[in-house]
């Protein structure tokens, strides 16, 4: 269906993302409550990316299977990558000044989640949120 | 570099966050807040989100990080405004927001203040009836 690609090299991009997150999640059909989740999960991970990844690129996606729609982000960067992934996605655990709240909270933000880490190569995640 | 506008009332400050807010401008809020607070001795502090359609840990930081700050200068700080569906979200975010007091609006957010300056005025006074 529909794609769009987003550099994520500042706070303004953080901006970005949350507005093109809204407008497929909106276009997907998804309700309020949705909309807000991931929007918020998108918030996390755009953050992530720009702030651990040394910046990125977003994969925004327009998603239908078996007759539902949905919206689709994968978050890539090449920076240094998790060493302990398991631990990265446990509420609290933070390498900088945050609240470690993130991940997880992307996680049960979303319907989907996946995570690809590489020390020194990178990082991936990918979520969705279905109608 | 654009800033939010922070409006004296009464003994309280009021700011209304209209934007989707960028970082920078989040962070110089906090700062300028601080120093609003000291220069007319407020005892209370507003934050009205309405217009936020949402709040991720980096804005719920900012709004503990303010009211920790006022709590040291003795001002209360009250989130007014915030969306249901905001709501819902920061709970499974698992943000709790502990330090910050809410309201349903800036109404009630000025009442909650005033209810705490009234009791902390007790101490001079004998007679509290209201
Ligand atoms: N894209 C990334 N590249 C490298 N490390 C990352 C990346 N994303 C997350 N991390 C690591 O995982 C940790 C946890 O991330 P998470 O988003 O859960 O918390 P946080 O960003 O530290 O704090 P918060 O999101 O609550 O402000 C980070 O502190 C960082 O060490
Ligand atoms: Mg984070």
């Amino acid at each position: 269906m529909k794609s769009e690609r987003l550099d994520i090299r500042s706070s303004d991009d953080v901006v970005r993302v949350r507005q093109l997150t809204r407008t497929l999640a909106i276009e997907a059909g998804l309700s309020l409550v949705d909309q807000t989740k991931i929007i918020t999960a998108a918030s996390e991970l755009a953050r992530n990316t720009l702030d651990y990844g040394g910046g990125g690129v977003l994969l925004a996606e327009l998603v239908e299977a078996l007759g539902r729609r949905g919206v689709r982000l994968t978050f890539e960067d090449h920076g240094p990558g998790i060493s302990d992934v398991e631990a990265a996605l446990k509420d609290g655990f933070t390498s900088g000044k945050g609240m470690g709240l993130g991940l997880g909270g992307a996680r049960r933000l979303s319907n989907e989640f996946s995570i690809q880490s590489k020390p020194g190569e990178g990082t991936k995640v990918a979520i969705a949120r279905w109608k | 570099m654009d800033r939010i506008p922070i409006l004296k009332f009464g003994n309280a400050l009021l700011v209304t966050i209209q934007v989707d807010m960028h970082d920078r401008l989040a962070t110089a809020l906090e700062e300028d807040l601080t120093s609003k607070i000291v220069e007319h001795n407020a005892k209370g502090v507003l934050i009205d989100i309405s217009a936020l359609e949402i709040v991720d840990s980096f804005i719920g930081r900012m709004l503990d990080n303010i009211a920790a700050v006022s709590r040291i200068l003795d001002a209360d700080t009250v989130v007014v405004g915030m969306r249901p569906a905001v709501a819902i979200t920061l709970v499974e975010l698992g943000l709790s927001l502990t330090g910050v007091k809410t309201a349903l609006n800036v109404e009630r957010g000025m009442e909650l203040i005033k209810a705490r300056l009234r009791t902390s005025d007790t101490d001079e006074e004998d007679d509290v009836e209201e």
